[in-house]
């Protein structure tokens, strides 16, 4: 999606003054410049996907990311849910699931976030334009209408906020005729059926996960090492909940074709990498989430000047966002080494149109970004990985404080919770600093989010363990957590108290 | 010489008096030393090569060591240090120790005092006592847990743990899972489960199942025990004299122990209102999470927590629900938010009588539930009203469980209006050998975390030389109605009283949970207010949440704010996003400004 914004001259003279902005995330940088009192212009363009699959302002975030997944993950839940719900005295059966009625639902709710942009954008004065822009010099962007109408568009600043699109593994057969990605899967009309999901990011996690939950026959084809960028130990304990729930997961293999049988299914070829075996399954649908490519390719960046790694075409930026071109910023995922995070890209976005508007010189602070990977049982992390803590600092400075243990609501409907466990890694010298913690179990999001404003106030293991838990939950496990790695005892959290 | 000294004030001085004679009571040998002193190092030594743990306090390591030194040196005539205590007698310096271990006087002193058959007992088997039993057992001290449940006045009785696991936190957590996943069937259709419409819920399914996990949890308990070593009794006890107690079991049979220590941790019971009728007919939370029948249309009376969590769960079980409140809700709570979870509440269907007492209740047919009749009187007029209900669930309060023990014989100072045991800041009562945890103790909140902690860091400042005491501020409270309360630090109305209005700044929103727009639940229902204290940094006071999870939620909030949570922290912390959590980071609606907190968009 190809956004950008514009900011008008002071004197309001039609001089175009044209920012490229973020869209959902994006709109950030361009609402504040205008409630700031700057002529902004957001330009924003939808590429469909290979598959045709559209969608309105907003970015990823709120059309194929965020917003579908969570709310797909919950409608997964639900089912849980209502498997438990027999437990607890509900006289219910478990009933069939309707993908097309959930699927309007969600669609229905991401159209109104779509439209409420639109008012936001209209209430502050932000001129928006639907267009596919283009750099023609370094002030000066040219807007492309659908119907192929060129405008010229100039601005003191420009951002770029173009974000990412997924990736297709082109070099495989069939895999862009047949294959779908994430920009489809959540505007699906009907039910993507018996599904593969390549890849190993949390995307690929999640999606299979929420199918799974909705009954459908899940596949997850797993090159090397899932979820590489967290922690190691909690990666393998997510496969492993899915896979102990029906996720059915192939580690080491890598996909080789993707053929269209007689009767439309698909016919996927694989290859296991160990054993150089080779092996094929039949699918209504292939997933693709093999990563994400930012969309820097259309811009004409080299008119501007600004630079990009040539390994992942995402444009260099320095602490201030600003590209090798100083009028010209960049971020969310566009931007180089930043997290892919919606609440990073909105911080980043206003922090920026503060500064740009002299209103503040504040920058944006990228250290303890907390996330969770929406996956069956969330996982939640802030700060450091154990492995990067050792990096860091030493195995020998480092104490890891961990606990399995079962949430209450688990114990009436006897649900297994062998992979609810979280971490606190520490650093081992008194006062024992946070350095990070990772949390497996149900809200997960919910659960991190304090922890991480702990993390960020310099919270120590003896100021977590002083808090008072809050009973009986599943966060207050985190501040009982008494057992190091290093003890080598047993980290089961038995009975309560 | 200590005349240098800041004087004591008498009270203090009493005070550190208690502490001193504790603490030599409390432990087999007891070292008043200095970290560089040579002659406290030589006994140190000592004792070490004996293979003796001792309790050494380092006068210059703590802060009050000069003044413990002055009330010491009353005691014993010894200004000096090292001076040394062995099983509570006064052994003297250095010098007298070494000439007490080649006489072989110090040895004798050293075996176990045997006047007592133990060193704890105690009174109560819930979360406070049992985390004290146990954690004093594992420092290798002779534990008796007494422990028996007088039945209620409707005859339920129940297992080891107290209140939290057999009639409280535990059983009304899972009966609110019950209530929630009834709201997820509603919403599961709106997800596109096929689910039917009319899903009936049976009341005897889901208490089989909550009573077998506590069963469970009972069994822990008692295992949890036998492998401490802590000897259960399944006895009342109630003291006859100093350091000894009667216990007598179900039966009536009595014995007696006696031990140098003792902890109360006999908790709290449901109060009854003493009007015609309420013993008879009304149950309280003692009895509703094992009522072997569905208790059918049900009034509640009070504005307790426990009162509006079982009004909501029982709505949320499709029973009709009526709350009577005679004054305010959830007293000691922030008002703004307790009035925002009775308003979800009526959303539910939950009605509410306010201003109104029950006078009179009357059986009208007997049955499982029968049927009662409720007379009230308004608490502004004369106007009586009248009501017909299956149940009459009593939530006005709890009293404590101090009256029948027998304290009055040993002098224990009891709180006369509220029943409850003043303790001094490391859990002390009056008497220097009793100590008290959880419920009954004066002034602390009544939470179970709470007297688990205590219980716990009594146990090791008694018997493990660890000095660390309780630390009650900014316990973290959630109330688990069907839109769960959490809050942490200052009511918005105390904050106002401490720091006064202008010194405080407000941020406020409602916000709608993603999982609700699909669901087409209210979008302006849920609601997030911190308080902040304008010279200082912006400090977060007070934090309070009304939402889904609110539990989850306000746990690692609540350690952030041990931590010095400020405003600006706030903003400066990345969202995860989409969750309700996230709203915290991004307030920027103050009360005072005036503008509306209602929430668009995402």
């Amino acid at each position: 999606a190809a956004a950008m914004a514009a900011l008008l001259g002071p004197a309001g003279r039609f001089r175009w003054r044209v920012r490229a902005v973020p869209g959902g995330a994006r709109g950030a940088a361009g609402l504040r410049g205008a409630q700031l009192g700057k002529k902004v212009a957001v330009v924003d363009y939808v590429e469909p996907s290979p598959r045709g699959t559209r969608w309105g302002l907003g970015g990823t975030c709120v059309n194929v990311g965020c917003i579908p997944k969570k709310l797909m993950h919950q409608a997964a839940l639900l089912g849980g849910m209502i498997h438990d719900a027999s437990h607890y005295g509900w006289k219910v059966a478990q009933p069939l699931h309707d993908w097309g009625k959930m699927a309007e639902a969600v669609q229905n709710h991401v159209k109104s976030l779509n439209w409420g942009h639109r008012v936001q954008l209209q209430d502050r004065k932000v001129k928006y334009f639907n267009f596919k822009a283009s750099f023609v010099n370094p002030h000066m962007v040219c807007g492309v209408s659908k119907g192929g109408e060129e405008t010229l568009l100039s601005a003191d600043h420009i951002v770029i906020a173009t974000g990412g699109r997924p990736r297709y593994p082109t070099h495989i057969e069939g895999a862009l005729e047949y294959g779908i990605t994430s920009d489809d899967i959540f505007w699906l009309k009907e039910s993507p059926g018996k599904t593969l999901v390549v890849g190993a990011s949390y995307v690929a996690l999640e999606c299979a996960g929420f199918l799974t939950g909705l009954g459908l026959d899940t596949t997850v084809m797993i090159r090397s090492v899932p979820l590489r960028a967290f922690d190691q130990q909690m990666a393998s304990l997510v496969t492993e909940h899915m896979a102990v729930h029906g996720t059915r997961i192939l580690r080491g293999c890598t996909p080789l074709r993707v053929e269209r049988l007689s009767d439309g299914r698909l016919q996927v070829t694989w290859v296991d990498l160990a054993s150089d075996k080779k092996d094929t399954g039949t699918f209504d649908t292939v997933l693709w989430a093999v990563g994400r490519v930012p969309e820097t390719r259309g811009l004409n960046l080299e008119k501007a000047g600004v630079r990009t790694n040539p390994n992942t075409q995402k444009i260099l930026v320095d602490a201030q966002e600003a590209t090798s071109v100083p009028h010209i910023y960049a971020i969310g995922d566009v931007a180089e080494g930043r997290p892919e995070l919606t609440p990073t890209a909105i911080m980043a976005g206003r922090l920026l149109a503060q500064r740009l508007c002299s209103r503040s010189s504040d920058l944006m602070d990228y250290d303890n970004v907390p996330t969770t990977v929406f996956t069956p049982l969330e996982y939640g992390c802030v700060g450091l990985s154990e492995e990067e803590a050792v990096a860091r600092h030493g195995e020998e400075r480092v104490e890891v404080y961990h606990a399995y243990y079962k949430p209450l609501e688990f114990v009436v409907p006897e649900r297994d919770a062998s992979q609810c466990y979280i971490k606190m890694v520490c650093l081992r010298e008194p006062p024992q600093l946070v350095l990070g913690l990772h949390f497996l179990g149900p809200n997960a999001g919910e659960v991190t989010q304090g922890f991480a404003l702990g993390i960020k106030c310099g919270a120590s293991y003896q100021h977590v363990m002083r808090t008072v838990g809050i009973h009986p939950t599943c966060a207050e496990e985190v501040a009982k957590l008494r057992i190091s790695k290093r003890s080598g005892l047993d980290p089961t959290v038995t009975g309560c108290g | 010489m200590s005349a240098a000294y800041p004087r004591l004030s008498s009270a203090a001085r009493e005070e550190l008096r208690r502490r001193l004679l504790g603490l030599i009571e409390g432990h087999r040998v007891v070292i008043f030393s200095k970290s560089y002193c040579p002659h406290s190092a030589r006994v140190k030594e000592l004792f070490s090569s004996l293979g003796v743990d001792c309790n050494i306090l380092e006068l210059d390591q703590v802060d009050d060591g000069a003044s413990v030194q002055e009330v010491l040196s009353e005691i014993t005539n010894q200004r000096t240090v090292p001076s040394i205590f062995v099983n509570k007698v006064h052994v003297g310096g250095c010098d007298r120790t070494f000439q007490a271990h080649q006489s072989g006087v110090l040895q004798k002193l050293l075996q176990e005092d045997p006047a007592c058959d133990y060193d704890l007992i105690v009174i109560g088997g819930g979360s406070g006592g049992l985390s004290c039993a146990q954690e004093a057992a594992a420092l290798g001290r002779r534990v008796m847990v007494l422990d028996l449940v007088v039945p209620s006045p409707q005859g339920t009785s129940w297992g080891l743990g107290g209140t939290c696991v057999n009639v409280g936190c535990i059983p009304k957590k899972l009966m609110h899972q019950a209530a929630l996943l009834g709201q997820a069937l509603t919403d599961s259709r709106k997800f596109g489960w096929e689910c039917s419409q009319q899903v009936k819920h049976n009341w005897e399914t889901m208490t089989e199942a909550i009573q077998k996990h506590v069963g469970s949890l009972n069994r822990s308990y008692q295992r949890a025990l036998r492998e401490k070593a802590v000897a259960y009794v399944n006895s009342y006890g109630e003291f006859v004299e100093h350091h000894k107690i009667k216990a007598t079991d179900g039966n009536g049979q009595e014995t007696y122990y006696t031990a140098a220590k003792f902890v109360i941790a006999t908790g709290e019971r449901p109060r009854y209102l003493g009007i015609q009728g309420d013993k008879e007919y009304c149950i309280t939370s003692d009895d509703l999470f094992s009522l072997p029948y569905c208790p059918g249309a049900t009034l509640v009376v009070g504005a307790s927590p426990v009162a509006l969590e079982c009004a909501g769960f029982l709505a949320g079980l499709g029973l009709e629900v009526t709350v009577m409140v005679s004054s305010q809700l959830l007293q000691g709570f922030d008002q703004e938010m307790a009035e925002k979870v009775a308003s979800s509440m009526q959303q539910l269907g939950v009605r509410f009588l306010r201003k109104f007492v029950p006078v009179e209740v009357q059986q009208l047919e007997k049955g499982s539930p029968g049927k009662l009749k409720v007379v009230a009187k308004s608490t502004e007029g004369t106007e009586m009203i009248e009501g017909l209900y299956n149940t009459v669930l009593l939530a006005i309060g709890r009293d404590s469980c101090t009256k029948k023990i027998g304290l009055e014989k040993i002098g224990v100072k009891v709180n006369e209006k509220t029943g409850k045991i003043p303790v001094n800041d490391v859990e002390q009562s009056s008497v220097p050998y009793v100590y008290a945890v959880g419920d009954v103790v004066e002034g602390q909140p009544e939470l179970m975390p709470i007297a688990v902690q205590a219980g716990r860091l009594l146990a090791r400042r008694l018997f493990g030389g660890c000095l660390e005491k309780c630390d009650y501020i900014n316990a973290p409270t959630v109330v688990f109605t069907p839109l769960e309360y959490g809050c942490c630090g200052y009511a918005e109305e105390k904050a106002v009283e401490v720091y006064r209005k202008e010194n405080l700044e407000v941020y406020h929103t409602l916000f709608w949970p993603l999982e609700w727009t699909v669901a087409c639940r209210d979008s302006n229902t849920c609601y997030a207010k911190i308080i902040c204290s304008k010279f200082d940094n912006d400090r977060v006071i007070g934090f309070h949440v009304l939402g889904p999870k609110a539990g989850e939620i306000t746990q690692g909030f609540a350690a952030a704010m041990k931590c010095g949570l400020t405003k600006q922290l706030l903003d400066d912390t990345i969202g995860i996003h989409p969750t309700c959590a996230q709203v915290f980071t991004t307030l920027e609606i103050t009360k005072s400004s005036g503008l509306d907190a209602t929430q668009k968009g995402c």
